[in-house]
């Protein structure tokens, strides 16, 4: 039987199952354990799996990547919760300089499968340093994959594959979607890293997004039909892998393509993406592609200035309208 | 320097020690004339003159215990075990190096032999060694991590949160800083709000102030010994201050003109292969077994550097492997 579940269950169902299935996933961050989370998303595990399995760290984000390194290098497979994505800023070095290249530097030697999962993301109205969208910080160092999943059984089957993956993977959890709704299956759920999914089709625009954007995107897509416009929606769901069969597909088939971005204009993940499309399937399009991003800054704080930043239902219909005229 | 801890060690261990010093000297004299006629490319961090810590420790570790170092880490990674040609064929980016020619001289790792890595971020690795050493203790394997860095680490961040967790977890970790006096150019303790970088902080995470003279091996080796003992029996961590002092410069582009000839005069009195050699001779080994070990040991690096010659250059293929685990580097279907 399906069972309706919030995005913020799917995170600790997904970690219970995989916590199941393997004794060797560990679960560690601040106010993980007791607290199952700042964000209620680890409750319960503690209960379930001991003080051992999910622990809580003091306030050290060097700490808890570093030692979710060390752990990975000497045969655990950690999940290391950084409470906000902001807060990778302050142990960058250990994502991006040590656990993206140490595979590499080291010439096949270590592998390090290991999870960092961490709250990204606005619409909660905790300005400039609790609400960033950095996937493309992840996206630009090799070595990193990056997942970001748009609804709670997403975030299940792409957790699975990501404490599964043999590399390290950046997860970020939406802090906006937390609290939606969606259907699981019974059993067992196990996704596939580098796929995209077409959540809805559309004949005559294609709207790429994720996350959060995706919601926002289908709403934008719903109305465009009453204006007569098919728009489809893809929900990219990972950023490295990137799923570009099914981008370039989709590119082709509307030959009009919008990005959905929640994050600062300059170097989101959209601009690699256009990028992609006008190297390889220029001559498809049947109109410039647009970026709908929030504009170059930082994100407010107060409900009418955060709504304005951010790309909107309403923002995106206005861009497919008048690229229509 | 204490005696009575001295003639603790066995005369077997201590042989031992010694042809382990001069391997890791005759390795960066090596290193060194081989940067010098353009066969090392890049940067390189000698330890001459620090051979005593990576020896005491190497000596008194096990063969599964797990070592995490510096870009100045050619001594612990080759006293581990890694095998010297594979290591100087790293240095020269040929194909049979440890990394394949990847990592470089500031990136050594041979994981078969326990070297986990030598970390060029200042702090990095005292987190990431935090984490293996908790790896070990879930595990139940009995290993210890081991984690060398320099006096100007102790100023960074990492250093407090990884000595933190780890007294935090009691986990079997030993934090070893060569305090060689300075950081790159600048003297540590015109920039630390302590006298002694490392033995000074141990108060603060609850653990015992050691400071040992890191220019004798037999200090060394008993500390380790120790240290060793206390965290595999889940005594939990030790941090180890350990004095010593580098003979050349920061790196190759540094040619260490802000040292007063007096200290570094001083200092090379202090070299601890001479004094060890003293030390052995007048405890009753024959010049005849020192210079057979000299001897060895000369050949021995000889033949890595040669091995390391006739290596060819990497395969330009291999720019793009190991990305992944997969063996590649694609990003995208
Ligand atoms: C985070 C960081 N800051 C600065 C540097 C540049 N740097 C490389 S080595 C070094 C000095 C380190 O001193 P110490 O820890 O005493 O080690 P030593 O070189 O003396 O062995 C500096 C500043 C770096 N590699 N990483
Ligand atoms: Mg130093």
């Amino acid at each position: 039987m399906a069972e309706l579940i919030t995005y913020r269950e799917a995170v600790a169902k997904a970690l219970a199952q995989e916590m199941s299935r393997d004794e060797t996933v560990y679960l560690i961050g601040e106010d993980v354990a007791a607290a199952g989370g700042v964000f209620k998303t680890t409750p319960g595990l503690l209960e379930q799996f001991g003080p051992k399995r999910v622990r809580d760290t003091p306030i050290s984000e060097e700490a808890i990547v570093g030692a979710a390194m060390g752990a990975a290098m000497n045969g655990l497979r950690p999940v290391a919760e950084i409470m906000f994505s902001d807060f990778l800023a302050t142990c960058w070095d250990l994502v991006a300089n040590q656990i993206a290249k140490t595979r590499y530097m080291t010439d096949g030697q270590v592998a390090l499968p290991l999870v960092i999962r961490t709250a990204n993301g606005a619409g909660v109205r905790f300005g400039a340093q609790h609400s960033q969208s950095l996937e493309n910080w992840a996206m630009s160092v090799p070595g990193l994959k990056v997942v970001a999943p748009s609804n709670p059984r997403d975030v299940i089957e792409l957790m699975a594959a990501s404490i599964r993956d043999p590399d390290p993977v950046i997860f970020f959890e939406h802090k906006g979607l937390f609290a939606d709704r969606g259907e699981i299956p019974e059993g067992e759920l196990v996704g596939d890293l580098g796929k995209a999914a077409v959540v809805r089709s559309g004949t005559d625009v294609t709207l790429l997004a994720l996350a959060a954007m995706v919601p926002r995107s289908l709403e934008a897509a719903e109305k465009l039909s009453a204006h007569g416009v098919e728009a489809g929606v893809v929900d990219l769901r990972c950023l490295v892998p990137l799923d570009t069969q099914t981008i370039l597909a989709e590119a082709s088939a509307t030959g009009r393509v919008y990005t959905v971005e929640e994050n600062p204009r300059l170097c989101g993940w959209g601009a690699e993406i256009v990028s992609i499309i006008v190297e390889e399937a220029f001559y498809d399009l049947d109109a410039p592609i647009v970026r709908i991003t929030t504009e170059h800054i930082p994100l407010p704080s107060s409900d009418p200035l955060e709504d304005a930043a951010l790309p909107s239902a309403d923002r995106i219909i206005e861009t497919v309208l008048r690229s229509l005229d | 320097m204490s005696e009575a801890v001295s003639t603790k060690t066995g005369s077997g261990a201590r042989l031992g020690i010694y042809r382990m010093m001069l391997e890791a000297r005759r390795f960066e004299d090596r290193a060194h004339q081989l940067f010098m006629e353009g066969l090392v490319r890049g940067t390189s961090h000698l330890a001459t003159g620090q051979e005593a810590v990576a020896a005491g420790y190497a000596a008194a570790m096990q063969p599964d215990d797990l070592t995490f170092c510096t870009y100045r880490g050619h001594h612990h990674t080759l006293l581990r075990g890694t095998p010297a040609g594979k290591l100087m064929a790293e240095l020269l980016g040929r194909a049979d190096g440890v990394c394949g020619g990847k990592g470089g001289s500031m990136h050594l790792t041979w994981v078969p032999a326990g070297a986990m890595g030598s970390y060029a971020i200042v702090g990095a690795h005292l987190p990431i060694a935090v984490g293996a050493a908790w790896a070990a203790q879930e595990r139940g394997s009995g290993q210890v991590a081991v984690c060398f860095f320099g006096d100007g680490t102790t100023n960074i961040g990492a250093f407090h949160e990884a000595l933190n967790l780890a007294v935090v977890w009691n986990l079997p970790i030993v934090f070893v800083c060569e305090n060689n006096l300075y950081m790159e150019y600048t003297p540590i303790g015109s920039v630390t709000a302590v006298e002694r970088p490392a033995a000074d902080r141990a108060a603060a995470y609850g653990l015992e102030d050691i400071q040992v003279d890191g220019n004798d091996p037999d200090v060394m080796y008993e500390v380790a010994l120790t240290t060793l003992a206390k965290a595999r029996d889940g005594g939990g961590p030790s941090l180890v201050e350990a004095v010593t002092y580098r003979h050349a410069g920061h790196s190759k582009a540094d040619p260490a003109t802000y040292r007063p000839p007096e200290e570094v005069e001083q200092w090379l009195k202090r070299d601890p292969i001479p004094m060890y050699r003293r030390r052995l001779s007048e405890s009753g080994t024959t010049e005849e077994e020192l210079l057979q070990v000299e001897q060895k040991v000369e050949s021995s690096i000889e033949a890595a550097v040669e091995e390391a010659k006739a290596s060819p250059d990497p395969s330009v293929a291999s720019t793009w492997t190991e990305v992944w685990a997969d063996g590649g580097f694609r990003w995208r279907n």
